[in-house]
C-alpha cells in the first residue's frame, strides 16, 4: 500500500500547477547563488530587492502603529514627524485593537472607506466600500475570485497570452481550463479586435465583448500607476464602464485588483492589495465573504499600506515637503521612482533592439521587458538534445554566462515557435548600462555560435 | 435591446464547494451581533446591556490584551530601519531590540520588509525557528522544512490541497474540531472522516475509536490520507498525555496516515499536571526515523502569551516528507510568492524571545506571566461559573483559549428552536445575546455528539470583567430555563 505523500499518490492538480517566475532558472539562479555567482535576479517584480528605498512616510507611520507605546513617549517628536504621529493614531483608531487583532474579515472598514474615496477621486464614480475586500496582496483575491467561479475542467478562463502566471497557476489548482487569447506582438501587444488600435476604444469593445458573450471581467490593475508614456495614461475598466452607462454599466460583472506591491511603492513584503466587486449579485458576495471569513482576516499592517497608499500626503502636510533631508522629499522621491523606471524602461527596450536577433516593444508600463529572441535553428536543436524548451536554453545559458536571472517566455506563453524572455526593469539605473552590455555580449557570442551564416539577413 | 440575460456569476453557478463549506466562528450568531452593535451605536440604551463583548473568536488584543514590548520594538524598527542610525533611538528602544533588528534586518531581501522574501520565508529567520524548534524539544529541526505562512489557517489549505485528490480522499477530524479544518476539507473537495473526542473523560481522544472510525471509512471506500489533532484543543482545551501522544504517533504509523498536528496553543496551558510536548518530540523519542513518521506541525503567532493575530504569521515544520513532495509544496508557495514580512518576523521573534541576561527579558518575562497567569484565572473563574448553571456541565480547561460547556437543554427550549427553524444550541446562544451582548458560538458549528447542545465561548474578556459576565450568563440562565423547563 502506497504512503499518502508518495509523488505518485498527491493531488494531480498541484504536480501540474507551474509558475515559472520562481521555477526552474530561479532555482538553478539559486543554487548559483549559493556556490558564489553574482547574480543579478530579474525574475519577478521586487523592487525592493534591487535597492529602491521604501517610502519614509508610510514606514514611519507603521512603524508607530506596530509600536503604539512610542506615541506616549514624550520624545517621540525627536524620531517621527508629527504628520506621521497623527497618521498613525488616525490608523490605529481605525482598528479593534491595533494591529494584533484580526481585522473584520473583508479588511478595516475605515481603510475600505479610504480606498472607495481614492476609485471615486480616480475614476469619477462613486463605489461602496462594502464591495471592496482587502487581501494579503491581490494574489490571494485572484484566487478567492478564480476558486469562486472555477466548478470543473469545463469552466474556462480567458487568459491574455503572454499572461502573469498566477492565472494559468491558479486555474490548474483548481481544475479549470485557461482558454487563451493572444495579444499581437507587432501592434505593440494589442488586443486586437479587428480594427482598434487604441487602449479606450479597446477597452470598450472588450467591455462590449464580455456583456455579449456573458463573461465576468477580471481587471488586474496592478500596475495603475506605471505607466512610461503620455499617449495612452491609464483609464481603469470600472470607469470605462459607467462611462459606457447602461445596460453594460449594470449588467457586466467585473471585479478589479489593485495592490500596495507595485507602482512606485513597491511594498511587496506587506502583502497588500485589494478587490472591487462591480455589479455581482448580493448572495454572490455574500459567498465570497464566508470564504474570506474562514481565513479570518488580511495581515493589518498589509491593509495600513493600503490606506496611505490610496490616501496618500497632499501639498501641506509636514512630509510632503520636508527639507531636511531630500530623501523625505515624498512628492520628490515618488516623482523620482517613476521617472527612473521610465529611463530604465527605455535604456533596456534600445538596449535589446541594439542585439542581433532581438526585436523589443517598449515598455509602455508595468516593470518588464519581454524581448523576442529569434533563436537559429541550430540552437533550437542543441536546446532539443539538452531536453529544454529553446527559450529555456537560452535563459540557462545567459544565467551562466553573465548571472542575469530572467524567466523564459514560455512561462508566461507565445504563439508557437517564437520566443521571448522576461526581465524586470528594476535593476538600479546606474547599473543598467553594464547590465545590457554583458547582455549584449552574451547574445552576441550565442548567436555567432549558433547561426549558420555570418551577417545572416533577420527573418 | 433588450432581453433577459443571467449574469455571469449567479449564485448558483459558483463553485459549489464555496457554497458547501461553513465557518460558523464568524456565522449566524456573529452577523447579529454586528447588528445589534450599530443598533447600540445609533441609540444607545436600546437594549439591557452597554457592550456587546465578543467572546466568538480567539482574537486577545481585539479584548485590549497587551503585545510584548520587545517584539513590538523590534518590528518597529525592521519597519523603519532609519531608526537604527539615530541617535536618539536608544531612548525609545531598548538596546537587544535594537540589535535584534539589525540581525534581522540583514537577513530581509535588500534589506528591506518591502521586499518578496523567499517563497518559504526568509532563509535566516527560518533558520532562528529550527534553533528556536531544537531548544523547545532536543531534538534538531532544519530550515528547510519550514514554511513561513500568512497565518497557519494558510499553511493548512496548503496541505489539505496537496493531499486531497477527490471526495474519496478522507482526512480524519476530531468532533469537537476548529471548523478551519471542515471548511478547508469541503473547500477542497475531500470529506471529513469525524472520530469523537470523549466529553465525560475530559474530551479524551481515544485509539480504538480513531481505529474504528478509520475502518468504517475503508469500508465504505474511503482512502483515509491524515489525522488532525489539536493540542491543546480547540474548542474542547485539553491537553494530551505523553502516553496518548504515543499511541496516536503509532496508530498514524501503522495506518500510514500523515499526522497533521495543530499546536498553535502550545504556550497557553494552564495546570501543573500537564505539559505541552510537541508531537516531532514524541516521534523522535520512539526512536522513529524521519522517514518513518509523516508528520506536519502547525505553529502561530496568534495565540499564546502573544496574541499577533492581526499580523498573519506561523509556520508548518514537515516531517518525513521526501524531497520531490516538498518541492511540490514549494512550487504551490511560490505562486503566491511570499508571506508577509511582518508575521515572518514575529515568527521568529515568539520561537527566540529575550532570554535571562539580556536587557529585555525582565520586562518580557513579567509581561509574558501576568498574560499567562491572568488566562489561567479568567478560565477557572468562566468553568466554575459554567459548572454552577442548571443543566451545564463544563469540562476543565487544561489549555487553549475556550471553554465549551455542555447545556441540557429542556425539551421545551427544542421544541421552541424547531418551530423557528434553527438548531437548539444556537436558539440558546442568540437568546444569550439578545438579553448579555455576549458573542459566543452554538457548538454546532464545531461539531458535538448527536442530541447533545454546547456553546463555545473565549476566556479573553478583560479579567475585571469577568464578575460581570459571570453575573449575567448566570441571571439570564437561570431565566431561560424559567421559561422552558420541562
Amino acid at each position: 500500500m502506497g504512503k499518502p505523500l508518495d509523488y505518485e499518490l498527491i493531488n494531480e492538480n498541484v504536480k501540474k500547477t507551474a509558475y515559472a517566475v520562481r521555477g526552474e532558472l530561479y532555482l538553478r539562479a539559486s543554487e548559483l547563488q549559493k556556490e558564489g555567482k553574482k547574480i543579478i535576479f530579474t525574475n519577478v517584480g521586487n523592487p525592493h530587492a534591487l535597492g529602491q528605498k521604501p517610502l519614509t512616510f508610510p514606514r514611519q507611520v507603521v512603524a508607530l502603529c506596530q509600536a503604539p507605546f512610542l506615541l506616549d513617549d514624550p520624545n517621540v517628536g525627536l524620531l517621527f514627524p508629527a504628520d506621521a504621529i497623527a497618521r498613525a493614531k488616525h490608523y490605529l483608531a481605525l482598528t479593534s485593537g491595533g494591529l494584533g487583532a484580526y481585522s473584520d474579515s473583508r479588511g478595516i472598514p475605515g481603510v475600505r472607506k479610504e480606498v472607495a474615496e481614492f476609485i471615486e477621486r480616480r475614476d469619477g464614480y462613486p463605489t461602496d466600500p462594502e464591495l471592496i475586500f482587502l487581501t494579503d496582496g491581490a494574489s490571494k483575491g485572484v484566487m478567492q475570485m478564480l476558486n469562486a467561479l472555477i466548478r470543473n475542467e469545463n469552466d474556462g478562463i480567458l487568459v491574455p497570452v503572454p499572461q502573469y502566471p498566477l492565472y494559468s497557476a491558479a486555474i490548474t489548482l483548481y481544475g479549470g481550463s485557461l482558454v487563451p487569447y493572444y495579444l499581437e506582438e507587432e501592434a505593440n501587444w494589442g488586443l486586437d479586435f479587428n480594427t482598434i488600435r487604441q487602449s479606450i476604444a479597446s477597452a470598450r469593445e472588450l467591455l462590449q465583448f464580455c456583456f455579449m458573450e456573458n463573461l465576468a471581467l477580471l481587471a488586474d490593475e496592478v500596475y495603475q500607476q506605471n505607466v512610461y508614456q503620455d499617449e495612452r495614461p491609464f483609464v481603469s475598466a470600472r470607469k470605462v464602464l459607467f462611462d459606457m452607462g447602461p445596460p453594460l454599466s449594470k449588467e457586466v460583472q467585473l471585479i478589479s485588483f489593485h495592490t500596495v506591491s507595485k507602482g512606485y511603492w513597491g511594498e511587496c513584503g506587506q502583502r497588500g492589495g485589494y478587490f472591487e466587486m462591480t455589479n455581482l449579485p448580493p448572495k454572490t458576495v455574500d459567498e465570497i465573504y464566508k470564504v474570506a471569513s474562514i481565513a479570518l482576516s488580511p495581515n493589518v499592517p498589509g491593509q495600513i499600506f493600503m490606506g496611505l497608499m490610496v490616501n496618500p500626503l497632499k501639498p501641506g502636510d509636514i512630509s510632503y515637503l520636508n527639507t531636511v533631508n531630500w530623501f523625505f522629499h515624498f512628492l520628490l522621491y515618488s516623482k523620482t521612482i517613476l521617472e527612473s523606471l521610465r529611463k530604465r524602461a527605455h535604456i533596456m527596450t534600445d538596449g535589446f533592439n541594439s542585439c542581433r536577433n532581438v526585436v523589443c516593444n517598449f515598455t509602455e508600463g508595468a516593470m518588464y521587458s519581454f524581448p523576442q529572441i529569434r533563436l537559429p535553428a541550430r540552437a533550437i536543436e542543441a536546446a532539443k538534445i539538452a531536453g529544454k524548451a529553446p527559450d529555456v536554453f537560452y535563459c540557462l545559458k545567459l544565467l551562466e554566462d553573465t548571472g542575469i536571472s530572467t524567466v523564459p517566455g514560455s512561462g508566461f506563453g507565445q504563439k508557437d515557435g517564437v520566443f521571448h524572455l522576461r526581465t524586470t526593469i528594476l535593476p538600479a539605473e546606474e547599473d543598467m548600462p553594464a547590465i545590457m552590455e554583458s547582455f549584449k555580449k552574451f547574445n552576441d557570442s550565442f548567436m555567432e555560435q549558433y547561426e549558420d551564416y555570418r551577417g545572416y539577413s533577420r527573418m | 435591446m433588450s432581453f433577459i440575460r443571467s449574469p455571469a456569476v449567479p449564485i448558483e453557478s459558483i463553485n459549489p464547494k464555496v457554497k458547501n463549506c461553513e465557518y460558523a466562528i464568524r456565522g449566524e450568531v456573529f452577523n447579529y451581533a454586528l447588528r445589534l452593535q450599530e443598533e447600540l451605536e445609533k441609540n444607545p440604551g436600546s437594549h439591557p446591556f452597554d457592550e456587546i463583548i465578543y467572546c466568538n473568536l480567539g482574537n486577545p488584543q481585539a479584548l485590549n490584551q497587551q503585545p510584548i514590548t520587545f517584539f513590538r520594538q523590534v518590528l518597529a524598527l525592521c519597519e523603519y530601519p532609519a531608526l537604527l542610525d539615530s541617535e536618539e533611538t536608544p531612548k525609545l528602544f531598548s538596546s537587544d531590540a535594537i540589535s535584534r533588528a539589525r540581525q534581522i534586518r540583514a537577513m530581509l531581501s535588500g534589506k528591506s520588509t518591502g521586499a518578496y522574501s523567499h517563497s518559504k520565508g526568509t532563509k535566516g529567520l527560518r533558520e532562528m525557528i529550527a534553533a528556536g524548534i531544537a531548544l523547545r524539544d532536543g531534538y534538531p529541526a532544519n530550515a528547510e522544512d519550514i514554511f513561513l505562512t500568512d497565518g497557519v489557517s494558510s499553511a493548512v489549505h496548503m496541505i489539505m490541497q496537496l493531499l486531497i485528490r477527490s471526495e474519496r480522499d478522507g482526512i480524519l477530524c476530531p468532533i469537537p474540531q476548529y471548523p478551519l479544518y471542515s471548511a478547508s476539507i469541503a473547500l477542497h473537495g475531500g470529506k471529513l472522516v469525524p472520530y469523537e473526542l470523549n466529553e465525560a473523560s475530559g474530551w479524551g481522544l481515544e485509539v480504538f475509536e480513531l481505529k474504528k472510525r478509520i475502518d468504517m471509512a475503508r469500508e465504505d471506500g474511503k482512502c483515509v490520507r491524515a489525522l488532525v489533532v489539536i493540542n491543546p484543543g480547540n474548542p474542547t482545551g485539553q491537553v494530551l498525555s505523553e502516553s496518548n501522544q504515543q499511541e496516536i504517533v503509532e496508530l498514524c504509523r501503522k495506518e500510514g496516515l500523515v499526522l497533521l498536528a495543530d499546536e498553535v496553543y502550545q504556550e497557553n496551558v494552564y495546570v501543573k499536571n500537564k505539559k505541552f510536548i510537541s508531537f516531532k518530540r514524541i516521534a523522535r523519542s520512539l526512536d522513529y526515523k524521519e522517514d518513518e513518521v509523516a508528520l506536519v506541525s502547525f505553529q502561530s503567532i496568534s495565540k499564546g502569551y502573544y496574541g499577533e493575530c492581526g499580523k498573519r504569521g506561523g509556520y508548518m515544520e514537515l516531517c518525513g516528507f521526501s524531497e520531490d513532495v516538498k518541492d511540490q509544496l514549494y512550487k504551490v508557495a511560490s505562486v503566491d510568492l511570499c508571506s508577509n514580512t511582518s508575521g515572518q518576523i514575529l515568527a521568529s521573534l515568539i520561537m527566540n524571545p529575550p532570554q535571562p541576561g539580556e536587557e529585555s527579558h525582565e520586562l518580557f518575562l513579567a509581561e509574558k506571566e501576568a498574560i499567562l497567569s491572568s488566562l489561567a484565572r479568567r478560565a477557572k473563574a468562566l468553568e466554575d461559573a459554567f459548572n454552577s448553571m442548571e443543566g451545564v456541565l463544563c469540562q476543565k480547561v487544561e489549555g487553549a483559549m475556550y471553554l465549551f460547556p455542555r447545556i441540557k437543554l429542556p425539551e421545551k427550549a427544542i421544541e421552541a428552536a424547531k418551530k423557528v427553524n434553527m438548531a437548539p444550541d444556537t436558539f440558546y446562544a442568540l437568546k444569550l445575546l439578545d438579553d448579555t451582548g455576549l458573542v459566543l458560538v452554538p457548538g454546532s458549528g464545531f461539531g458535538q455528539a448527536p442530541n447533545t447542545w454546547h456553546v463555545r465561548t473565549t476566556i479573553l474578556p478583560e479579567e475585571h470583567k469577568i464578575p460581570a459576565i459571570v453575573s449575567r450568563l448566570k441571571a439570564f440562565h437561570e431565566s431561560f430555563m424559567r421559561e422552558f423547563r420541562d
